[in-house]
C-alpha cells in the first residue's frame, strides 16, 4: 500500500476509534445534567444514585476519549504535514480555540464532579455537570467548523502559497459547518438516549426493581423520540446543504450518474464506477432525489459522469454507508417511538426490551456510516476543490506510518476490548443501595 | 512584534505544560520506589487525580497554538518528531487508562499491569520530552523542504540523551514535593527525603547540561544577540535555590511553587535561546523554520491572540479554583470514598 493509503487508514483508525467515546459523552453528559438538576431541584435521592451511576459509564468512556483526541490533534502534524502548512493559517486556529474554550473547562470540571461529591456545594457540583456538557458540545462546535471548512472552504485567500484567514466570522458561520453540526449532535444525543435505554431495559428484563432504571426511562425514552425525529430533519437538510456545495458527494451518496432534471430515486442500485453508471437500478420513483437534494420534483441534480474522472470519490462505499445510515435511522425512529409508548411498562414487554439491548451498537454504526460518508465522499480532496488528500500527507518513510499504523490497530483494539468489558461489568452492577441514613438536607 | 508575543506565549504554555503535568510526570516516575503498598500506591494515583486531566490539556493547548500560530513548525516538528511524538502520545493513553481503570478491577495482576503503564506513562513522556527538547536546541537535519533527514536514533544523541535525563529528574523532584504535599506518614517522609537526594543530582545535571549546550549547540552566541533571555536563567536558578531553602525549612508549598519558578525559568531560557528561529536546521541555517517565515497570517495571530488573553486567565483560575478545592491530604478516609481511584 502507498504512504497516503496508510496515512488515510491510519487517520481513519485513529478518528473512527476516538468517535465511539465523543457521541457517548456528548448526550450522556447532558441527561446527567438533566438527572442531577432534578435531584437538586426535589431532594429526591433516586435521583442522586441515578446521576452516580449513569456516571461511572460515563466516566469508563470518558477517558478514552480524552487520550484518543489527543493523538488526533497531533496526526495533522505527523501525517498531514503538507495539508498543516497549507491550512493551518486556519484549521490550526480552529483547534487552538477548541482546546482554549472548551477542553479545558471540560476537563477540569469533569474532576470537580467526579471527585466533588462531597467537597462542593450541591448546586455547585450540578453546575460542574452542566459546565461538562456544555463544554463538551462546545467542543464539537470547533472540531466541526474545522471540519466545515474541508467539505466547503470559506473565508479564506490563497497568499504566500497557502489559504489565510480573510474574515473569521465566514468561516465560523460556515453553512455547511452548521448543517454537520446539528446532524451530528442529534445523532450524538440519540445515541447515548439509546444506550441509557438499552441498559436500564437488561436491568428491567431481570425484574430489577430499583427505581433509577424505572425513572431513567422515563427521562430516556422521550428524549430519545425527540433526537431521533430531529437526526432525520437534520440529515435532510444537510443533504441539501451538500446537493449545493458538494454536488459531486450528493451523487455518490445515490449513485447518480447522469444529470438530469426530475431525478428519481432507485430502491435497487449497484454502482459501477469503471462503466461509469449502475450495473443494477430497479425500482425507481421518479423526482425523489430531485426532491432530497433540492426541494421540488422538477429541478436538475448534477451527476458523476459531468466530473472528470479523477474528481470521482469512491462511489460504492459512499452509496453503500449512506444508505445503511438512512435504514437505521428509519430503525431508530420506530424503536424509539415504540419505546416512548411503552415507557412507563417496559418490563412488561420483553420483544422491545430484547431489541433496544441487541441494537446497542447500531447507533454507532450509522454514526461512523455518517462520517464515513462525509470524509470517503469529499475525496479526492482533503479540501474540497482546495487540496487534493494525494498532495496533503507528511513526507515521511512509508515504513514509519505501517508500523505505527500497526501500532494503533493493536494498542486501540485492547484498549476497545477493555473499555467494553469495564462498560458490561458497571452497567450489569446497576447503582448503589439507597443509603439507609438519609443525608441531611442542604448539604 | 506580534510574532514575538506568540513567540513568548508559545513558551509560556509548554512551561505551564511541564510545570502541571511535571509533576504527575515525576511522581508516576518514583511509584515504584517510593510506594511499599497498594495503599501507598493509590495515595500516589490520587494525588495527580483530580488534576492530571486538566493539566494534560496545557499539551493540546501548547499542540494547537503550535498549529494555530506557526503552522509550519507544527507541520516539519511533529512529522520530523514522529516516531517519538507517537511513542509519547501512546504513553499518555496508557497513563490516562491506568488512572480510570486500575481500580476496576479487584485483582492483582490487572492491579500490576495498570501499575506499570503508569510508571512508563509518566516515565516516558518525561525522557521524550527532554530528548525532543534538547534536540530543538541543538537543531535538527531538516532539508531545504523542512523534510526530516534523519531518524528516532538521531536524536538519541549524547545532547539529547542529556536533556532526557534532565527532565526526568526535574519531574521527579517537582513531583517528590508534590507527594510531599499530598501524602501523609512515611510516605510523606519518603517523599521528603527522595526531594532532597534528589536536588543535587538535578543541580549536577542543570550545571552539565548548561556546559553541554556550549559544545553542542550556539544557544549561547544567539542569546549574546539578546542577552536578556539571561533573565529566564537567572529566574531558574533563584527558583531552584529557593526551593531547596523552603524545602530545608518544612515550608513545602513554598518549596513546590520554587520549583514551578525554576521549571518555568529554565523552559524559557532554553525554547527563549532558539529566538527568532522555531526550529533550527543542523544541515543548514538557512533551512531553518523562523517567525519570519513559520508565522500565521497577522490577522490570525491577532483573534488568537484576542482568544487567548480572554480564555487563559479565565482557565486558570477555575484551575486555581480546583486546585483550591482539591488541595486537602490524601487520607485513608479518602481512599475509602467510591469515586477514588
Amino acid at each position: 500500500m502507498d504512504l497516503v493509503m496508510l496515512s488515510r487508514l491510519q487517520f481513519a483508525v485513529a478518528v473512527f476509534f476516538h468517535f465511539i467515546f465523543v457521541p457517548l459523552t456528548l448526550g450522556l453528559t447532558v441527561l446527567l445534567a438533566i438527572m442531577e438538576t432534578i435531584y437538586v431541584r426535589t431532594g429526591d435521592e433516586t435521583y442522586k444514585r441515578m446521576a452516580k451511576f449513569w456516571g461511572k459509564l460515563f466516566l469508563i468512556n470518558f477517558a478514552l476519549g480524552v487520550v484518543t483526541g489527543i493523538t488526533l490533534e497531533f496526526q495533522f502534524g505527523t501525517n498531514w504535514s503538507k495539508y498543516s502548512a497549507y491550512v493551518g493559517d486556519i484549521f490550526g486556529s480552529l483547534l487552538a480555540i477548541e482546546a482554549t474554550a472548551a477542553f479545558f473547562l471540560e476537563s477540569t470540571f469533569v474532576a470537580v464532579w467526579t471527585f466533588g461529591w462531597d467537597r462542593v456545594g450541591k448546586k455547585v457540583h450540578c453546575f460542574a455537570i452542566w459546565a461538562v456538557a456544555f463544554a463538551s458540545n462546545l467542543s464539537a462546535v470547533w472540531i466541526i467548523i474545522a471540519n466545515g471548512f474541508m467539505q466547503n472552504p470559506v473565508g479564506y485567500v490563497i497568499r504566500n502559497g497557502r489559504a489565510e484567514l480573510e474574515d473569521f466570522l465566514t468561516v465560523v458561520t460556515n453553512p455547511y459547518a452548521w448543517g454537520q453540526f446539528f446532524h451530528t449532535i442529534a445523532s450524538s444525543w440519540m445515541l447515548a438516549g439509546f444506550f441509557v435505554l438499552a441498559v436500564c431495559a437488561w436491568h428491567l428484563l431481570r425484574k430489577n426493581g430499583d427505581p433509577v432504571f424505572a425513572k431513567s426511562v422515563k427521562i430516556a425514552a422521550p428524549f430519545t423520540l425527540i433526537l431521533a425525529l430531529l437526526v432525520a430533519v437534520a440529515g435532510h437538510h444537510q443533504g441539501q446543504i451538500v446537493a449545493r456545495h458538494q454536488p459531486a458527494k450528493l451523487a455518490a451518496m445515490e449513485s447518480h450518474w447522469e444529470t438530469r432534471e426530475n431525478a428519481p430515486m432507485y430502491l435497487l442500485v449497484w454502482p459501477d464506477q469503471e462503466e461509469g453508471k449502475n450495473s443494477v437500478e430497479a425500482i425507481g420513483i421518479p423526482g425523489v432525489l430531485s426532491f432530497m437534494a433540492h426541494g421540488n420534483f422538477s429541478q436538475e441534480v448534477t451527476g458523476l459522469n459531468a466530473f472528470p474522472k479523477e474528481d470521482i470519490p469512491p462511489v460504492l462505499l459512499t452509496f453503500l454507508s449512506f444508505r445503511f445510515m438512512v435504514a437505521l435511522g428509519a430503525v431508530f425512529i420506530l424503536l424509539s417511538g415504540w419505546a416512548w409508548l411503552k415507557r412507563r411498562n417496559l418490563a412488561e414487554s420483553p420483544l422491545l426490551a430484547r431489541l433496544l439491548i441487541w441494537t446497542i451498537p447500531l447507533p454507532y454504526l450509522a454514526i461512523m456510516a455518517g462520517w464515513m460518508v462525509a470524509e470517503v465522499g469529499r475525496q479526492p480532496w482533503i479540501v474540497y476543490g482546495l487540496m487534493r488528500t494525494s498532495d496533503a500527507v507528511s513526507p515521511v518513510p512509508t515504513s514509519s506510518v505501517a508500523l505505527s499504523l500497526a501500532a494503533f490497530a493493536v494498542i486501540y483494539t485492547a484498549l476497545g476490548i477493555l473499555d467494553i468489558y469495564l462498560l458490561a461489568k458497571y452497567a450489569r452492577k446497576g447503582p448503589h443501595a439507597p443509603e439507609i441514613q438519609p443525608e441531611s438536607a442542604g448539604e | 512584534m506580534l510574532e514575538t508575543i506568540w513567540f513568548i506565549l508559545w513558551i509560556l504554555l509548554w512551561a505551564v505544560y511541564f510545570i502541571l503535568d511535571g509533576f504527575d510526570f515525576g511522581m508516576g516516575t518514583l511509584m515504584p520506589f517510593l510506594a511499599r503498598s497498594d495503599a501507598e500506591k493509590r495515595v500516589i494515583y490520587n494525588a495527580s487525580g483530580p488534576f492530571w486531566d486538566g493539566n494534560e490539556v496545557w499539551l493540546i493547548t501548547a499542540g494547537g497554538v503550535t498549529f494555530a500560530a506557526f503552522p509550519l513548525a507544527y507541520a516539519t516538528m511533529f512529522s520530523a518528531l514522529y516516531a517519538p511524538l507517537l511513542i509519547l502520545l501512546f504513553a499518555l493513553i496508557f497513563r490516562a487508562v491506568a488512572f480510570e481503570f486500575r481500580n476496576k478491577v479487584n485483582c492483582g495482576l490487572w492491579r500490576g499491569v495498570w501499575d506499570t503503564c503508569l510508571f512508563l506513562g509518566n516515565f516516558v513522556p518525561a525522557l521524550l520530552l527532554g530528548v525532543a527538547f534538547a534536540n530543538l536546541f541543538r537543531g535538527i537535519p531538516i532539508d531545504a523542504e523542512g523534510v526530516y533527514q534523519g531518524n528516532l536514533f538521531t536524536l538519541l544523541n549524547p545532547y539529547g540523551l542529556a536533556g532526557g535525563l534532565l527532565f526526568v529528574i526535574m519531574f521527579a523532584y517537582h513531583g517528590a514535593l508534590w507527594l510531599e504535599l499530598k501524602a501523609e506518614g512515611p510516605l510523606q517522609e519518603r517523599a521528603g527525603r527522595t526531594a532532597k537526594a534528589l536536588w543535587p543530582l538535578l543541580l549536577s545535571l542543570v550545571l552539565a547540561f548548561l556546559a553541554l549546550s556550549a559544545f553542542y549547540t550556539d544557544m549561547y552566541t544567539s542569546i549574546a544577540a539578546h542577552p536578556v533571555i539571561y533573565a529566564a536563567l537567572i529566574v531558574a536558578v533563584v527558583g531552584l535555590v529557593a526551593s531547596r531553602l523552603a524545602l530545608a525549612n518544612g515550608a513545602m508549598w513554598t518549596a513546590w511553587f520554587m520549583s514551578s519558578l525554576f521549571i518555568l525559568g529554565l523552559t524559557f531560557f532554553g525554547a527563549g535561546s532558539m529566538f527568532p528561529s522555531l526550529i533550527i536546521s543542523s544541515i543548514d541555517p538557512s533551512f531553518s523554520v523562523t517567525l519570519a517565515n513559520g508565522s500565521s497570517s497577522p490577522l490570525t495571530l491577532k483573534i488568537m491572540l484576542a482568544v487567548a488573553l480572554t480564555a487563559v486567565p479565565v482557565v486558570i483560575l477555575y484551575q486555581a479554583w480546583v486546585y483550591y478545592t482539591f488541595s486537602h491530604k490524601i487520607t485513608a478516609k479518602e481512599l475509602e470514598s467510591e469515586h477514588a481511584y
